[in-house]
Order: structure tokens, then sequence, then C-alpha cells
């Protein structure tokens, strides 16, 4: 047994998970109370410690120590299994996402296996169970056409997911997420081809599948995530809070962090396969202008630091997209389900596919 | 990965294999499958096979049982849980099952390659993915384009079933 591999893994698990995505959470969800506030013109939660900073641990407390009340024609055990299942996903997504180069020697990454987009679609499409259950276990109408609209919203916005995504792997070559994050080390990044080899012109011409790409995953990561303008599970005015109508305190709680968590995976996804990851470049001029690498792998401290400076960077990235995720929710108006299913199926289906062919036609003449 | 996994994914998936049959309510026999895909998926990671591992999860836990999830909770669940046990069908069923695995076992103990232990494989990180793809592009390339018309065909024909007809 690789007891030196266990153990660093467990280490990684408990810092990414306790660390990292938990306050990050809780915190995105301060930011998302303070942003609608800033964008509607009102002052948002600003009472509790210096500018509402510790509303989180409030509002934690607050969800905790509520009653846990179990309405009485519920199916008991889907009733409580359905937040679990909500939240877990999310979470276990972001084990093959690389989030920094090396630190201590170890790769920032907890499982780098060779089918890692795949893994993260995989889990995802799991993410559904919780909120059909949620939906069918309260034996609610409202709940349940939340559920119902939730699981074929899912199902739909999943191919457009995975379309998507299959330019970038013509590009790289394997699946494996360390390696797309690699390739955009040496090549720029997928949306942005001035970093790297700027004057090669294929690079610019790639770029045009590759910012169809972005654009089609970020939409469909929207509508995966349940978010607005694709909220319509939940949609408070027609479904009365949709699939956790029924539930309150720690359980309803579950299923708002399963959802943040699924945005911050999500979000995470994204900076990977487009925006390089954990990397970015520095300008240097010694001897003449380049792009100086950071990363883990120079000895001492200058290892430690850069280790650290990547982390930072990867979830700098991150928290840039949660907040267009929220700028987004607070200027889009929602769309008509029957709007949303046409644009899935009608509309980025098509364009995903086409995109395809676009980016192997480019490929094929591509001078190796 | 180590044999040691083997066996709870195995009794993992066989539990729910069975628990899926012994549950009277449709919603739980389709959870305990997906819990049962997850644990065949389990084995196939044992065996170094990922890609077919990740396809078992994203196609069918993900997918088709969500599907099935969806029809089945649309349905009247309360006629199903009330049903009787048919006594003959329990044991004509087991008989055949039964006979089943004798078969199976008969099978396997004629097979000579099944008394030889393998060698393990000689990479363990060999790239899968790009394996199948080779395969099914290459050698099995007709067989591929031909099951592609096949879904192609089933496609429309559940269009053409599902279409209302115009007033």
């Amino acid at each position: 047994m690789d007891y030196f591999l266990i153990t660093t893994s467990l280490l990684k698990i408990a810092a990414i998970l306790f660390l990292v995505i938990l306050p990050m959470v809780s915190y995105s969800v301060y930011a998302e109370r303070r942003v609608s506030a800033f964008i509607q013109d009102r002052r948002g939660p600003n009472r509790v410690g210096p500018a509402g900073l510790f509303q989180p641990i409030a509002d934690m407390f607050k969800l905790l120590l509520k009653e846990d009340f179990t309405p009485a024609n519920v199916n008991t055990f889907y009733y409580w299994l359905a937040p679990c299942l909500a939240m877990m996903p999310a979470i276990i997504t972001i084990a093959v996402v690389p989030f920094g180069s090396t630190l201590f020697g170890v790769p920032m990454v907890i499982a780098d296996i060779n089918v890692g987009i795949l893994y993260v679609f995989a889990i995802a499409s799991l993410g559904v169970y919780g909120i059909v259950l949620a939906g069918w276990a309260s034996n609610s109408k409202y709940p349940f056409l939340g559920g119902v609209r939730s699981s074929s919203q899912m199902i739909s916005y999943e191919l457009s997911l995975g379309l998507a995504v299959i330019p970038i792997f013509l590009l790289v070559g394997n699946l494996r997420l360390t390696s797309v994050v690699r390739y955009q080390i040496e090549h720029g990044w997928m949306i942005a081809p001035f970093v790297g080899d700027w004057l090669n012109p294929w690079k610019w011409l790639l770029a045009f599948p590759m910012i169809i790409s972005f654009v089609v995953f970020a939409i469909a990561i929207f509508a995966e995530t349940n978010r607005l303008p694709f909220d319509l599970p939940e949609a408070e005015q027609e479904l009365a809070g949709g699939y956790h109508t029924e539930y309150s305190s720690m359980k309803f709680a579950l299923f708002f962090l399963g959802e943040y968590a699924a945005m911050i995976t999500g979000s995470a996804v994204i900076v990977t396969l487009f925006f390089g990851g954990w990397h970015l470049p520095l300008p240097s001029w010694h001897g003449g202008f380049h792009w100086a690498l950071v990363d883990g792998s120079a000895p001492g401290w200058r290892g430690v630091v850069g280790g650290l400076f990547n982390i930072a960077t990867f979830f700098a990235k991150v928290a840039v997209l949660l907040f267009f995720f929220i700028w987004v929710r607070f200027t889009l108006p929602r769309f008509r389900y029957d709007q949303l299913m046409r644009l899935g199926w009608l509309f980025f289906f098509e364009i995903a596919l086409v995109n395809i062919f676009i980016a192997a036609i480019i490929l094929a003449y591509v001078p190796s | 990965m180590s044999p040691l996994l083997f066996w709870p994914f195995a009794l993992l998936m066989l539990m729910f294999g069975v628990a899926v049959v012994i549950n009277r309510n449709p919603v739980a026999s389709a959870l305990s499958l997906v819990v049962s895909f997850l644990g065949l998926a389990a084995l196939f990671m044992s065996l170094d096979a990922y890609f077919i591992g990740i396809i078992q999860v994203l196609v069918y836990a993900g997918a088709v049982m969500v599907l099935f999830l969806f029809i089945i909770m649309l349905l009247d669940l309360r006629a199903e849980e009330g049903r009787q046990v048919n006594w003959l069908a329990l044991i004509g069923g087991i008989a055949v099952a039964l006979a089943l695995l004798a078969q199976i076992l008969y099978v396997i103990h004629n097979l000579k390659s099944a008394h030889q232990a393998f060698p393990p494989l000689a990479r363990s990180t060999f790239d899968d993915v790009r394996n199948v793809g080779l395969l099914l592009f290459g050698s099995y390339n007709l067989p591929f384009q031909i099951i592609g018309v096949l879904v192609l065909v089933a496609t429309i024909g559940v269009v053409l079933l599902s279409r209302r007809e115009p007033r």
C-alpha cells in the first residue's frame, strides 16, 4: 500500500473541503446578497461584524438551530435521502479538477484520472437524483412539478455540455484535466490566444471554435446548476420554491449548499478548461520579453510560494466566475419553460455539433 | 487497484441487485439498480478500465435510470405496492435463474482459459480511451456505423410515434 499517496490524498480532500469549498459556499451566499443589494440599490446584510462579514456564521447557526420539521405525508426515507444526494455530487466532482501546480512536490489534484472530464459529467449527472427525489418524496404538487422540470432540464443540457467540450479535447488529445492545463500553459489559454506564442495565426483561428465552446458550455452550466435565467425548477413566483418547498432548517440548507457547491464546481471546470486552470503568466523582461511561468517546481521557499500562488490564482479565477454568475442572476429575467427546452434542443445542441466540425476542419489543416 | 476492494463492491452490487427484485416500491427498485450500477462501475475501475466504468455511470446511472425514475414517478404506485406475491411465478423464476446459473458454471468449467491465471497488465496506466476509440473507428468501423444508422432510425420512429396528428 502506498501510504504516502493515501495520506496526502486525505490531507488534500480535507483541506479542499473544509478550508476552501465550504467557506467559499458560505461566502458566495454572502457575496450574492451583497452584490444583489448593490445591483438593486439596497444595502444588503451589513450588521453582523464589519460590513456584515460574519453574516454566514449567523446564517449557519440559524439554519442549524431551527426546528427540523418533517411534514406528515412525505415518504420519510427518501425525504431524508434527497438533500444528501443533492449535496454529494457537487462536492465529489471537484476531485479531478487540478486546483494548483505542486506543493512540496505533491501534485495539487486529488485524483488525476485519464477520463477526467467524463468523470465530471458522470458525477454531475447523478446530481439530478437529489432534486427528483425531493420533489417526489415531498408528496406535494409544487415540489413534484419542480422535480420533473429539473430532471428534464438537466438531461437536455447535459448533451450540449458534453458536446461543447469536444473541440478542446480534439485539440489537447486526451481527456485528462491536468493535460488540458499543461496544454494551455504551453500554447496559451483556450479563449485567450494572446497568452503564450501569440504570433501563431492558427491559434487565433482556433480561438473561434473555442469561444463558441466556452459560450455554450457556460450557458449549459447555468442550466445544470439551476441558476437564473434557467432556475425553472425552483421558480419562487410560480412553484413557491419548487423541489425544496417542504424542506426546513438543515435539510433545506443542504440543498442550498449543494446548489452553491455545484456553482463552484462548474466555475472550477470552466476555469480549468478555458481559462488556463491555475496558470497565470507573468510578463518578464529578462533577455527580451516573454511570459514567465510560476509554479511549485522551484527549490526551497520559492517553490512553496509558487505553489500557494497557483492555488490562490485558481480560486481567484473561480471567484471572478462566481461573481459573473451572481451578476447574471440579478440582470436577466427568467425564461419560460418551453423557451428553455427549445433553446437547449434546437439551438445549443446544434451549435455545439457544428462547432465540433469547425474545430475538426481547422485542426485538419493546422501544420503540426 | 487492490483486490481487497473487489469484495465490498461486488457485495454491494449483488445486494442491491437482489433489492431491485425484492422491493415492492418501484422507485426503491430503480434506485437500487442505480446503486448496483455504481458498484459495477467500481468493479470496472478496479480492473483499470476507467473509461468503461465512467461510461457505465454516465449512461446508465446518470441518463437511463433518470428517465426510468421519471416515468415511474408519473405512475400510480399504490396499486403496485398492494400486489400479492404469486408463489407459482416466484418458484418458476427461481428455477429458471438456477438453471441459468448451472449452465454458466458448466460453460466456465469447460472453458480452458478460465483455469489459467492471467498475468497482470504490463502498464496499469494505459490510455483506454484511445484504445477503445481506435478499435471502434478502426477495426469495428462498419458495425459502429450500422449501429449509428439503427439509433437514427429508432429516433425517427420515436419522433413519429410521439407526434400528435395535426387537427
